[in-house]
């Protein structure tokens, strides 16, 4: 059953200051991933090879990486997917400063998450547990689902190609986030200022290019993007919302909830 | 990560020159080691009773071991079977550890986990929902009710997102990618030394920091890594069992190692992939190659008065639990374990080596989907299976340890003053064998008790307890050890062949002789771990980290191997061919490990296990 091939390889070793794309071969077999081929490579040819990897099976994030240009999970990658022949060329993310070889500093993602207004409930039911409809959670546990890879992240042309709007966008992963929080059916906060101000959601025109790299498959385009633009868009070209909010008498949206 | 000032937003790394020897200090009254469930949970706790915190961890912040959790959290909240209480609960997790169990963890898990569970919805959890709009339960093997609070099957990823979504909100410092290899202590003449610190690198950068705290909370998680065939991730390397052994600490139940039932065994490079025991909640059986649903024929006397005779009272169950009886496919793990074992030793395997796993016969493609999102998206993916359409073949894999920490069970210290444990690292709560969904509860609670009592010892010392400048140096040159040797043995060889021994030798079925081989085999593996060496400099070289994590990995497989050969009897999470069966005497006490006097190697001590009160007694008169 084993059908083994000499792989041929092309990846980038270097750190902050320089580095380059090196050459290899490595022994592979049927059914291992990109991340096995690279493990075996780091065993036998290159022990100090940086990668970030973690369950390598999908479920944690980690590995994330560019194979053949393209943001993908290194664990998710099957070997079967490329023809025998070819040679596979694995690059950091783009968008993230490089640490060492396929590892990059992605402290961007962790600041985008301390700036959002975390989630805030009501007091629970007169008997200490709280009610919410599956119907009405389901929405969220699609958000939910993200493993934090930030491929959406780096795959973002908004951030990928200008890295002078890291500032002022927290990138798709935290707009499902934000789209997240605002579907919850028990949260009490309004967080669709924020979203427009200080996560700049105002500045993704929905190419869609972070839902074709999301590895869990989640729509963070049509499902969570679309509708949190809708919702805040409500907000401000609302006349009498805006009426409302100059003159003093309206601080809490149609839902009771207070802007933060 | 408030008090980080200018550094590096993510690691904290940046190096001050002026900082004697390079190397960076920091100042804390609690030091959490590991942000997996229980590690996150203990912070919180710790900074809610008002201590300076820290997490310190070998990965970035939510990719700890806890995410590849799946089936749920067990806690009776009775919201499906209002019958459900702790006291149900507490049986079936000690007759689950084959009453080997420390009681009072028992106890204290049951009773406080429901709270527990709920603190997490309010927190922003989105739980699976019942028909009343209540938290979820589900079937879980050894449970008498359904009782696991769940999100599909991706529980983990909700718990470690939750706790590290209230841990950022709560600002409190986290230092990612950063591995502790030493723990400090102040040392006094009358020899009660006591914990005053941590000493760690920066994997970014291979610097080194120290911190300053007289408590330190352990949270590291298993040691699967010392096993080939795992569920485990990489940084599963018994680092916090081996801290607090050089520390001074004791380990009890170590020869106990939870085989899981099913994991992946098709293609080799996913071998012992975890595949949820939520398939058989669900409704999934096991069949051998003839096609038979064999777990009939594997039925312990233990378990036999609750187990279903026959194929239609176990089918009728997942309806009708009142009049029927679990199907034998959700008997505890060992048991199942060691009947796969037997089924596959008998030739009636799978073409992989495994057996076969079968919803797909069993439940219409909507529920599996439904039901079951991650796993069929796993045998999708890497497999080229839908599980939806066709069985899965699955074989045990080394999933989980019951050995840990000795620690008091109300507030989880060590006995070394200051130095707690908590989760997989810690003993004690599971006995010999531990029940599917009572690890996710187990972290947060005995988490949350660690962060608070880590807390209230901190604020109430008279004066902090000091780290020698020796004592830092020693620990400096231990790390760089490896960088001294030139073209000496790989580290990544050392690990195979430690892999491949555990493996052969300290495996699910377990004999006098091959135990003995396999204490040979770590001493051999020692004296070559002394020379191993490592190419390239200090930064990201994870040559170098795995070279420290290697030594870990060896005394934590020494303790599990000496362990196993002295317990001459079978129990839970522990075979021997050479002692088949339970033996009453063995029932009733711990292997207790400590370090020996020379550092090189460790002790083993008989200790009597806990009595348990008599009014807790009678939930297992029969």
């Amino acid at each position: 059953m084993s059908t083994g091939y000499q792989l041929k390889m092309r990846v980038w070793r270097g750190d902050a200051d320089s580095g380059a794309l090196g050459d290899y071969a490595v022994e592979v077999s049927e059914g291992e991933v990109v991340l096995d081929a690279l493990h075996r490579l780091q065993a036998t040819q290159a022990g100090d090879l940086a990668i970030r990897w973690n369950c390598k099976a999908g479920k944690c994030g980690s590995c994330s990486a560019e194979i053949n240009g393209k943001p993908r999970l290194l664990c998710m990658t099957r070997l079967s997917d490329f023809d025998p022949a070819e040679t596979i060329t694995v690059t950091p993310m783009r968008a993230f400063p490089v640490i060492r070889d396929l590892v990059t500093d992605v402290s961007y993602n962790y600041e985008k998450a301390r700036e959002l207004p975390g989630v805030e409930l009501g007091p629970r039911d007169a008997d200490g547990k709280r009610r919410m409809m599956q119907v009405d959670v389901e929405r969220g546990q699609e958000f939910r689902k993200c493993i934090e890879c930030f491929l959406c992240q780096d795959t973002c042309h908004v951030v990928r190609d200008h890295d002078d709007n890291k500032p002022a966008f927290a990138g798709p992963r935290f707009f499902l986030r934000y789209a997240e929080l605002d579907m919850h059916p028990l949260d009490i906060r309004d967080r669709r200022d924020t979203a427009r101000d200080a996560a700049g959601i105002g500045l993704c025109n929905i190419t869609k290019c972070c839902t074709e790299v999301c590895p869990e498959g989640i729509k963070i385009t049509d499902n969570a993007i679309i509708p949190m633009k809708e919702r805040v868009a409500d907000r401000k070209h609302d006349p009498l919302v805006w009426l409302g909010n100059k003159i003093g008498l309206r601080n809490k949206d149609n839902d009771g909830r207070t802007a933060t | 990560m408030s008090t980080m000032g200018s550094r590096h937003p993510m690691t904290g790394n940046e190096m001050s020159g002026e900082a004697p020897g390079g190397i960076e200090r920091r100042q804390y009254d609690v030091v959490v080691i590991g942000a997996g469930g229980s590690g996150l949970r203990a912070a919180i706790a710790a900074h809610e009773a008002g201590a300076n915190v820290a997490v310190v961890c070998k990965s970035l912040l939510g990719k700890a071991h806890t995410v590849m959790a799946e089936g749920g959290a067990a806690a009776a909240m009775g919201n499906l079977y209002p019958e459900d209480n702790w006291q149900v609960h507490f049986r079936d997790t000690m007759r689950g550890g084959k009453m080997l169990n420390n009681w009072r963890m028992a106890q204290l898990h049951a009773q406080e986990a429901p709270e527990r569970v709920m603190e997490l919805e309010d927190w922003g959890a989105l739980f699976d929902r019942t028909a009343d709009g209540l938290i979820s339960q589900r079937d879980f093997g050894g449970h008498r009710y359904a009782r696991l609070a769940h999100i599909g099957d991706r529980t983990g990823l909700e718990m470690i997102r939750t706790l590290q979504q209230r841990l950022v909100a709560l600002g409190i410092d986290v230092f990612m990618e950063c591995t502790v290899t030493d723990l400090l202590l102040s040392r006094s003449e009358a020899g009660d030394n006591a914990i005053a610190g941590a000493f760690a690198y920066w994997r970014e950068s291979g610097r080194f920091i120290v911190f300053d705290a007289p408590s330190v909370v352990l949270a590291t998680g298993g040691f699967g890594k010392a096993w080939k065939v795992t569920s485990n991730s990489w940084e599963y390397t018994g680092d916090g069992h081996a801290l607090a052994l050089r520390a001074g600490a004791t380990l009890i139940n170590m020869e106990f190692v939870q085989f899981h039932p099913t994991g992946m065994v098709w293609p080799p490079s996913v071998k012992g992939l975890l595949v949820t025991e939520s398939v058989r909640g669900d409704g999934g059986i096991l069949k051998n190659s003839e096609g038979k649903r064999f777990m009939f024929d594997h039925i312990p006397e233990y378990f036999r008065k609750e187990t279903a005779e026959s194929i239609e009272e176990a089918d009728r169950w997942y309806d009708d639990k009142k009049n029927n009886r679990r199907p034998p496919e959700l008997l505890p793990r060992d048991e199942v374990a060691r009947a796969i074992n037997a089924e596959i030793k008998a030739g009636r395997g799978s073409p992989h080596g495994g057996v076969f796993l079968d919803i797909a016969s069993r439940r219409t493609p909507e529920f599996i989907r439904k039901r079951l999102p991650s796993m069929y998206h796993q045998f999708k993916e890497l497999a080229d299976v839908d599980i939806t359409a066709e069985p899965m073949e699955i074989g045990p894999t080394c999933h989980y340890a019951m050995g840990g920490i000795e620690v008091d069970p109300e507030t989880e210290l060590s006995v070394v003053p200051g130095l707690y444990a908590v989760g997989e690292c810690s003993g004690g709560m599971h006995g010999s064998n531990r029940l599917g969904g009572n690890s996710l509860s187990d972290l947060i609670v005995f988490g949350r008790r660690a962060g608070d009592a880590a807390a209230s010892y901190a604020a109430g010392l008279a004066s902090r307890p000091q780290i020698s400048d020796d004592d830092v140096a020693a620990a400096q040159a231990s790390a760089l050890a490896p960088f001294e040797v030139e073209g000496a043995e790989n580290p990544y060889t050392i690990q195979q062949d430690l892999q491949q021994a555990m493996n052969d030798l300290v495996g699910i079925i377990r004999e006098g002789a091959e135990l003995e081989r396999a204490l040979e085999e770590v001493d051999r593996l020692k004296e070559r771990a002394a020379r191993m060496s490592v190419e390239g400099n200090r930064q990201y070289n994870p040559g170098w980290h795995l070279a420290i994590d290697l030594r870990n990995m060896l005394l934590v497989g020494e303790c599990v191997a000496k362990a196993a050969l002295a317990r001459e009897e079978s129990r839970g999470g522990h075979t021997r061919n050479d002692h088949p069966g339970p033996n009453p005497e063995w029932g009733s006490k711990n292997l207790v490990l400590r370090l020996n006097a020379e550092g090189t190697g460790v002790d083993m001590t008989e200790q009597a296990i806990p009595a348990m009160p008599d009014e807790l007694k009678k939930f297992f008169e029969e």
